[in-house]
């Protein structure tokens, strides 16, 4: 099957039922998305479909219907994307296997809605557990992020 | 395991250019102080300054031993080192090096021995000073107990300024000018008249002298990296997805293992037909290990569903089934088995001949540890070497492990250690790496990633233990006049130290911990541990006895302190006999406004505790709504001696405040038949960002001993939230988490 991600197709010789979660990770060698329950419950593994966020272990690779975008696919780290340069000038991570999850979550939520209140990012990050606690950090992140993408 | 076999011995390099994200710092030597002058193969250009500073043509490698689980530990040694080195930190690359005695941790048994922080006397330093011995003479490379900054905060910085002597030395020999007229910055060597000499061009010259034998350090007054906020050396891979974890190794050629191993840990396996899961598409073989099996297959989603395919009958559980049956076994030990009794002051039987003005049992539930990134290990047994790659606490326990399992001499194991995605004391335990070394030896040359499922993590975690205390005290004119507890749990070193092979003696100050050691005078005052049996096999876990016991102790306080009639805050003050402890307290009283009138249906609680050396208060704000309980806010202040990195520093209390009552409101594992009864993350409940309340952190710094933070945070988040549930709504809530009484929005 074909898949399109951070702009370049692949195909891939994989079964349907295979979730996109491993097919990034274990095929590809896309290993910024992280494994952490498989199960839809930690947000470890949140990708963007089509610019959605979604849970990759939740989508089977014959599912995937748009282009995906990983966190390999929004910045670099010569390069990161505002949502990464607000992440690393807060100081966000501590373990930092979350966040990638955690970025990506964000990274959707500003392109939807670019001032999100107190609210609004915490629904969109809700299912994005981290155990080290960092979500203090995360809300003043994300609202850094926004300033940046709003200044362009 | 089978017998060996011929092996090609040869020098054994770690990393290289094998290990993504890392890089070669080849067989270096290990000076003092394990004398070990060895200087052979070192690969050209490479000196060695100390063991802890390796330069290369390349630049300064600084060695950062203390394993990186997401508290910051590389940042934190780097800037340690490089402080006293006169180099900018991102002019340096740190590497952890290898597993040796030389990174022997000083402080980890001094925490074990039953002497409070509190205690200055010479009895309790000649006792530090032999745990420190022990430390060294059994080179005990361990990553825990909050210990890496106290640990390293001389050590370190000895390294980083004996390394710079030796490059001063070495360029006033170039030079022929008086070592004191040279200065460092930079990363070079400063002459009067303006040469600059780098260290890499000083390297070579400098690796052949001798380490100095007195070094002085700067007066913290000339830091200029210490005490300012850092960014975390690792912080643009954690943002961008590129830090390579233990879950992220490859290597060419390389099979995705994964396990499934009995639910009740130890009960065996009793019959298996693995015929299904052999002919699953991807799978190459799988492997009869102790107590399940292993898969390995060609990604990690075929392993998982291989293993899954495997029919399976295990054995029965080797301890009482269920929950309630954990439960009757701990509360025996009240009966029978006195373990501790190291605090007990005035004479409590008098005290309490009248009756007990507040008598309670308080329970807290097994926990689990669940970091984010499940246990993983990468293993390579190749040419008669066995490459190992795994975060782990415990390196040198690892390659013991891979040892007797493999018959290989040391030289031949290497293991190079990666950073967590989490560990909370999880990778304490070598387990897993014990697997993968097993499923590595079966896959006859090829590597082998192992990676545990979610579930396999829950089921086979070693849990915090439960834990069961009785209270019981006196009030007398407005003030706490008695108060005795006792507190029952399973032995953590016990068990821990027993999987270690490491010999356990005397009472387990563990079940006492956070609870017998307070600094405060209460005129009778009783504190007793008694050993409960070990059931199911218990680890150390965030904060470790003190997570239980200062929920019983601060618990059973705060009923005496309203029975009293008096203010949680003043009456602890008047108890307090130890001034940091009492600033501690006085802080979090200005911090959150303690007194003021809130309004109705909302309730502020206190909570203290002393733990790794840190005294540490919070209190924690909430509002009864109709829907249930919501935390506000929490406001948290500990005493540091000396904050080396202030965002850390918030950073780690903030994430100690998270933990503590993410697991009081949610966390616990129940048992039916022999297992676990919560498999992932559906079950095993966590606090989400929604549910997460402003936190207010301070850290005080009144030039004490250095301690670290990691832990002692966490605490007294249980009790001040419970103490606050009761301010708000009367409803005084004994047993973890809190969640089975109370809602929470």
């Amino acid at each position: 099957m074909r898949l399109t991600v951070n702009g370049t197709e692949h195909e891939v010789d994989v079964e349907p039922d295979m979730p996109l979660l491993w097919v990034l990770r274990d095929v590809l060698g896309l290993t910024g998305t992280k494994y952490g329950c498989g199960i839809g419950q930690c947000g470890a593994c949140t990708v963007h479909l089509g610019g959605v966020a979604v849970q990759s272990c939740q989508i089977a690779a014959g599912d995937v219907d748009a282009p995906v975008t990983t966190i390999e696919g929004l910045g670099t780290p010569e390069a990161p994307h505002p949502v990464q340069a607000a992440w690393i000038e807060i100081q966000v991570a501590q373990c930092g296997y979350c966040q990638s999850g955690q970025i990506m979550a964000a990274a959707a939520l500003l392109a939807e809605t670019p001032e999100p209140d107190a609210t609004e990012i915490d629904a969109a990050l809700h299912v994005n557990l981290c155990r080290c606690g960092t979500y203090p950090r995360i809300r003043a992140a994300v609202r850094l992020a926004a300033d940046k993408l709003r200044e362009g | 395991m089978a017998g060996m076999g011929k092996i090609a011995r040869r020098g054994f390099l770690i990393g290289a250019a094998t290990v993504a994200g890392g890089f070669a710092v080849g067989v270096y030597s290990l000076r003092q102080p394990y004398a070990s002058p060895l200087s052979k193969d070192l690969p050209p250009g490479m000196a060695v300054l100390t063991p802890y500073v390796v330069i290369d043509r390349s630049g300064v490698i600084l060695i950062t031993p203390r394993a990186e689980m997401g508290q910051g530990a590389t940042t934190i040694q780097a800037a340690l080192i490089a402080e006293e080195l006169d180099i900018p930190l991102d002019a340096v690359r740190t590497d952890p090096g290898m597993p040796a005695p030389a990174y022997y941790n000083s402080k980890i048994v001094a925490e074990g021995l039953p002497f409070a922080a509190t205690d200055t006397g010479r009895v309790a330093g000649v006792a530090r000073e032999t745990g420190d011995m022990l430390g060294k003479l059994m080179g005990l490379q361990i990553t825990g107990g909050s210990t890496t900054v106290p640990d390293g905060y001389d050590r370190l910085r000895q390294a980083g300024a004996m390394a710079r002597a030796m490059l001063i030395t070495a360029a006033s020999r170039r030079l022929g000018v008086a070592e004191a007229e040279l200065t460092t910055e930079a990363g070079a060597v400063i002459a009067p008249d303006g040469t600059r000499l780098s260290y890499v061009e000083l390297a070579p010259a400098a690796g052949r002298l001798l380490e100095p034998r007195q070094v002085t350090l700067k007066d913290p007054s000339e830091w200029r990296l210490l005490g300012k906020p850092m960014q975390r050396l690792d912080i643009v891979a954690k943002s961008t997805g590129t830090e390579r974890y233990g879950i992220d190794q490859t290597a060419p050629g390389m099979l995705f293992a994964t396990v499934r191993t009995n639910p009740a840990r130890g009960g065996g396996v009793l019959s298996l037909d693995a015929s299904r899961a052999e002919a699953m598409r991807g799978v190459v073989k799988v492997v009869r290990i102790p107590d399940g099996i292993g898969v390995l297959a060609d990604n990690t989603w075929r392993a998982f569903q291989a293993a899954q395919a495997v029919e399976i009958e295990w054995g029965p559980a080797p301890w009482p089934a269920d929950t309630e049956a954990l439960f009757e076994s701990i509360a025996g030990a009240f009966e029978t088995r006195r373990d501790s009794r190291l605090k007990d002051e005035g004479d409590i039987k008098a005290a309490l001949a009248g009756g007990a003005d507040v008598e309670a049992e308080y329970r807290v539930p097994f926990l689990a540890h669940a970091p984010l990134e499940p246990m993983t290990a990468f293993a390579w047994f190749r040419n008669g070497i066995m490459e190992l790659r795994a975060g782990t606490q415990i390196p040198r326990f690892a390659v013991r492990t891979a040892r007797r399992l493999t018959g290989l001499p040391e030289d031949l194991v290497g293991l190079y250690a990666l950073p967590m995605g989490g560990s909370f004391g999880r990778r304490l335990e070598d387990d897993f790496i014990d697997q993968a070394v097993r499923l590595a030896w079966a896959a006859e040359g090829r590597p082998v990633k192992l990676t545990w499922s979610r579930e396999e993590d829950m089921a086979r975690d070693f849990p915090r233990p439960a834990a069961i205390a009785r209270g019981r005290g006196r009030v007398e004119g407005g003030k706490v006049a008695a108060m005795d507890l006792a507190i029952a749990a399973p032995s953590v070193s016990a068990s821990q130290m027993g999987r270690l092979g490491v010999p356990t003696m005397g009472p387990d100050t563990a079940i006492v911990a956070g609870a017998w050691d307070q600094p405060f005078a209460i005129p009778a005052y009783r504190v007793t541990g008694h050993r409960a049996p070990e059931t199911v096999p218990i680890s150390s876990w965030r904060s470790v006895g003190a997570s239980a016991n200062a929920f019983f102790h601060e618990s059973l306080m705060d009923e005496l302190i309203h029975a009293a009639g008096a203010d949680p805050l003043e009456e602890r003050l008047r108890l307090c006999t130890h001034a940091p402890s009492a600033r501690v307290l006085e802080a979090v009283g200005e911090l959150s406004d303690w007194g003021t009138p809130l309004a109705p249906g909302r309730g502020r609680g206190l909570a203290f505790c002393l733990s790794f050396g840190v005294p540490c208060a919070e209190v924690v704000e909430v509002t009864a709504e109709a829907r249930g309980i919501r935390i506000d806010r929490v406001f948290a202040v500990a005493e540091v001696g000396r904050v080396l990195d202030p965002v850390n520093i918030e950073n780690q209390m903030q994430g100690g405040v998270i933990w503590g009552l993410s697991h009081a409101m949610w966390g616990e594992l129940t048992y039916a038949e022999g297992r676990a009864e919560q498999e992932n993350f559906d079950s095993f409940q966590a606090m989400r960002i929604g549910e997460c309340p402003e936190i207010v952190v301070r850290a005080l710094e009144s030039g004490g001993p250095v301690r670290g933070v990691g832990e002692p945070p966490v605490p007294p988040a249980a009790p001040a939230l419970a103490n606050a549930i009761f301010a708000a709504t009367g409803q005084r809530l004994r047993a973890l988490p809190l969640a089975r009484a109370v809602r929470f929005v």
